[in-house]
């Protein structure tokens, strides 16, 4: 497969990690009621879905940048990438 | 019809003409007590143990496809029961032991050949390792051997002993252990399942579930609605897809694994050797082929096919085992969806909606456990408590933190 990263422009899958379902960008607050809860199905649970995917790759022979990946999981067609941090930025995290 | 050697003879002698279907193609009826979903190695082991073990009636296995077409026709045929930790152990040498009767308890051929497993270790601490494993493996009642180099050389002395950075130092080795005929099990279960009047209803998908009030009714199928006091879920690879039916996320990602076969070649390999230093394992297949295989390709996958570089990543742990592999060609290989669990271990468990089973998660290790899995899985329905060697199964354990972790990867799917 090879990625597009945004900055770095077509890279080969291989210098990527791969973590996971992009939705471990909105980890729980900690502080909040419910939280163990939170945590558990944070840690441990997921959607797996067949078809588009977004999901966390780190690029740790390169830039070192974390991006999110729009993936299909039945073809393995990447349609978009970005960078993590704009996505969490857009989705409200860490502003 | 009982198969036997008289039976062969005797149909030789008639020109064959006595062979019967090995199993119905029977039209799905309105309700039953029990549907099996998956018509794979563990969702038949499940309805044949229900009839048999359990004197259940009324049980149907639905499959998509047809029956044995999913992974345990994908997988590399490999039998073991060297696990390390207390969930695990006892569960897998049940099924070690259902292995070793399995031919004669349902009166098939399933080519069960116990020819040996080896695991090589390369280092002093790699030593300990394998010795702590023999001994938690000899105290659950399985057999274990430490072997020396030399004993490893006397069986497979073409390896790469005398490799500079990864020298084989020894191995550790279940004698026990070895390879079955994958398909033949799944012909097996289905047969012997039928026999005993469980309907097998191929190209019939379940679409969703049907629950009200906290209870499944039955499942919504290509082949329309079919009523269920129980409904079992054995489809692993596509546990996330069918759960997500009754509403349910799982504590697991799908990830394709990649298997390979070599051009026929003249007897080499008797057993079955795994690599320590990079992940590579080898076997030989009755026609000949080389059977081996590797790592998960490390991304969700629903695609039954692979990616280049773990091709490349096998290739090179093959090479640095056994060089003269680089000169014999590959004939084929293809990919298996694993469900890949946040432990590495299965679950085996109700779930919160009464009357609806699970059984899944079971990684790039699910052939090895198809008796015992169908065994326990057959148990739990039709007890309701779980079989003795499966209590650790459960979907809470994750909550309770209570893991079954045998690499000590955490929750990380893509590298148990």
């Amino acid at each position: 497969m090879i990625i597009n990263h945004p900055l770095l422009g077509p890279r080969d899958s291989q210098e990527f990690v791969y973590l996971g379902d992009a939705a471990l960008i909105h980890r729980p607050d900690g502080m909040a009621e419910g939280a163990l809860d939170k945590f558990i199905d944070y840690t441990y649970l997921r959607d797996n879905p067949a078809g588009t995917h977004r999901e966390l790759w780190y690029h740790e022979q390169g830039d070192r940048s974390w991006l999110v990946v729009t993936r299909n999981t039945v073809t393995h067609e990447i349609t978009a990438v970005e960078l993590a941090r704009d996505v969490a930025r857009t989705e409200g995290r860490s502003k | 019809m009982r198969y036997s050697g008289f039976r062969v003879i005797a149909e030789a002698l008639t020109g064959h003409k006595g062979w019967k279907p090995a199993w119905r193609d029977p039209a799905p009826q309105a309700s039953y007590d029990y549907i099996i979903v998956g018509g794979g190695g563990h969702g038949l082991a499940t309805a044949y143990y229900l009839a048999k073990e359990f004197k259940q009636a009324r049980i149907a296995v639905l499959e998509k496809g047809w029956i044995g077409g999913g992974n345990v026709g994908r997988n590399t045929t490999i039998v073991r029961s060297n696990y390390l930790l207390d969930g695990n152990e006892p569960f897998y040498e049940f099924s070690m032991k259902l292995w070793e009767g399995l031919e004669q308890d349902f009166n098939y051929n399933a080519m069960v050949s116990q020819r040996g497993i080896i695991n090589l270790f390369h280092t002093d601490a790699q030593r300990d390792a394998a010795t702590r494993r023999g001994t938690a493996m000899i105290m659950h009642g399985a057999d274990a051997e430490l072997l020396n180099k030399d004993q490893v050389r006397a069986m497979y002395p073409f390896l790469n002993f005398e490799n500079a950075r990864f020298p084989i130092k020894g191995a550790l080795m279940q004698r026990r252990g070895g390879t079955v005929r994958h398909d033949a099990v799944a012909w097996g279960y289905a047969r012997g399942a039928d026999s005993r009047g469980v309907d097998i209803i191929q190209n019939c998908e379940v679409l969703g579930m049907r629950i009200e009030n906290g209870r499944v009714l039955g499942v919504d199928t290509s082949r329309g609605f079919i009523g269920a006091k129980k409904v079992g879920v054995a489809v692993a690879g596509s546990s996330s897809k069918v759960m997500a039916g009754a509403g349910m996320r799982l504590p697991m990602e799908s990830h394709v694994l990649q298997a390979f076969v070599s051009e026929g070649l003249k007897p080499l390999i008797d057993g079955v050797i795994t690599y320590g230093a990079g992940h590579f394992y080898v076997s030989q297949s009755d026609k000949g082929g080389l059977v081996f295989g590797g790592d998960i390709d490390g991304y969700n996958s629903y695609a039954q096919r692979g990616n280049l570089p773990v091709v490349e990543d096998v290739a090179e742990g093959g090479m640095s085992l056994m060089p003269m592999i680089g000169r014999a060609r590959l004939l084929r290989m293809w990919g298996g969806i694993m469900d890949m669990s946040m432990d590495g271990s299965p679950i085996i468990d109700k779930t919160h909606i009464d009357g609806l089973y699970f059984n899944g998660g079971w990684c790039y290790g699910g052939f090895k456990a198809t008796p015992a899995s169908g065994f326990v899985f057959a148990h739990l329905l039709a007890k309701d408590i779980p079989h003795s060697t499966a209590t650790a199964y459960r979907f809470d354990r994750f909550a309770k933190g209570l893991m079954i972790d045998e690499k000590g990867q955490g929750a990380q799917p893509n590298l148990h």
